[in-house]
């Protein structure tokens, strides 16, 4: 469960574990932080015609110490990278990353020879859980993301997966 | 029965249930209230309408890494989300829910509510203090200024009630009103003159909504300048107290709004009174706290203490020296 490595006890709590995967899963908090145009789109996800609240995700906490997930949602510069670290570092564990959007995944439209200034994919530097691929991606595929993420988590998932015909 | 030692027993736990249920699904009213008020649902696909969404906010909050930053002042940043829980849930001790319902008459049980009220500003005080952060101590500070400037024309409201009333007993305060609505105490009428105690509801209304730290007052907790304010190192259940404290103070203030106006556990009509009343009441004003919230924006500092020391205060004392007059003079 979660990013880091847990050794696994000699005593096993199998249904406290997926009472607190169902839980943690349900009530994942994001952290209200955007860095680009794809914040846009995921405040669109937070109003009224996606309504993330509808799985109680829409709860975006200011301080990093109360968010469980952080959506990075844009191009990381170089120049914005260390906070962007930071503010990983504070959050409380267990925490997830979703990289939303071609540059955080990796670099986008800025992964060109001698790019100077763009951070090639938020992975460079943080275990990311989730990519969202879009430019920017529609509020319909962060809800996906999330639903992923609630997938690895839980190791169910919410609701059948819409297979493109 | 008074002497009896079941009768703690159940008051104790049949307040700590009263308290739990409200400060856990008063979040989710609080959520389904806003998505229902920017044209969203709201919390849905967690259990029947997001019923368990509390459940799972519990979970997760309880299972949280309990982060304690470096540089903090240990015992102070522990104690204080507690300070915040304990003086709300200790002065529902002293709230006629209905005849007789009521842990333990005290005489002076008006002054002991406000005594307790004052100590969750403590909390918030020691919290932002503790946390040694700066957005937290400027959290810290200005909850402190808008409490001071808002407990004194709250206090001086009571007074009048006080006054027409004769009594700080909250229970006889509320049997002085039995009969219908118009024995409120805010449709008062005295001597065949009426009392315009509707000003002092209003007053004391926005005075609740202000002690209470929520918005359009919530200078605390200033999330567009001051990150979460007062919470802004606590992770995990600490946070989480410091939400609970914040609804159960809600509950408190529409209690005491109820039984200081609204005539307690008294039917409008004058049939059937009991409990039920009073809770259809208090859930009626805390609904209207969440419409506030969800509806208007956040005011700034200075003008809410504006509000306060040249609006509020002088009205609220003009209010008492007039009733003063009415309840002498006619």
């Amino acid at each position: 469960m979660g990013t880091e490595k847990v050794p696994s006890s000699i005593i096993q709590f199998a249904s406290l574990d997926k009472l607190l995967a169902l839980g943690r899963a349900n009530s994942l908090w994001p952290m209200t932080f955007g860095l680009a145009c794809c914040a846009i789109e995921m405040m669109a996800a937070g109003a009224g015609r996606f309504d993330l609240a509808r799985f109680g995700a829409e709860v975006f906490r200011p301080s990093p110490r109360q968010s469980d997930v952080m959506i990075v949602a844009g191009t990381i510069t170089k120049k914005m990278a260390p906070a962007v670290k930071t503010l990983y570092d504070q959050m409380a564990e267990p925490k997830w990353v979703i990289a939303m959007g071609n540059c955080a995944i990796s670099g986008g439209p800025f992964k060109f020879d001698k790019n100077y200034s763009v951070v090639e994919g938020a992975d460079q530097f943080l275990p990311v859980d989730v990519y969202i691929p879009g430019c920017p991606p529609r509020p319909e595929a962060l809800i996906e993301g999330i639903l992923v993420l609630e997938e690895k988590i839980t190791g169910k998932r919410r609701w059948p997966r819409v297979v493109p015909t | 029965m008074e002497t009896s030692i079941w009768r703690p027993i159940l008051f104790l736990v049949g307040i700590m249930a009263f308290a739990g249920v409200n400060a856990a699904w008063l979040g989710w009213c609080e959520r389904k209230g806003a998505g229902h008020i920017q044209r969203r649902i709201g919390p849905k696909e967690v259990g029947p309408y997001g019923l368990w969404q509390p459940l799972a906010d519990g979970i997760k909050l309880m299972t949280k890494q309990l982060l304690v930053p470096q540089g903090v002042d240990g015992i102070l940043f522990r104690v204080a989300p507690v300070l915040m829980m304990i003086p709300a849930i200790t002065s529902m001790v002293a709230i006629p829910f209905s005849e007789g319902l009521q842990a333990r008459a005290i005489d002076l049980s008006v002054l002991l509510i406000f005594a307790l009220a004052s100590i969750g500003m403590m909390a918030i005080l020691l919290g932002g203090w503790a946390s040694n952060n700066k957005y937290s101590l400027i959290s810290a500070a200005r909850s402190v200024s808008q409490n001071i400037a808002y407990e004194i024309p709250m206090l001086i409201t009571v007074i009048t009630i006080v006054m027409v009333s004769g009594s700080m007993n909250m229970e006889e305060i509320a049997k002085d009103q039995m009969g219908g609505f118009w024995h409120w105490n805010i449709f008062r009428v005295e001597n065949g003159t009426f009392l315009y105690m509707w000003i002092s509801f209003l007053i004391f209304f926005i005075c609740s909504v202000a002690e209470t730290n929520r918005a359009p007052f919530d200078m605390a907790e200033a999330e567009s300048e001051l990150v979460a304010g007062h919470m802004t190192e606590y992770s995990s259940m600490g946070f989480g107290l410091f939400m609970m404290g914040e609804y159960l103070n809600i509950v408190v203030g529409a209690c005491l709004t109820t039984v200081l106006f609204l005539g307690g556990w008294d039917c409008p009509l004058g049939l059937l009174p009991g409990v039920w009343w009073f809770l259809l009441k208090i859930y009626i004003l805390i609904f209207s706290f969440i419409w506030i919230r969800w509806t208007y924006p956040r005011t700034q500092i200075y003008k809410l203490l504006n509000l306060s020391w040249k609006v509020l205060i002088p009205f609220s004392l003009v209010n008492l020296l007039v009733t003063a007059v009415f309840l002498k003079v006619f």
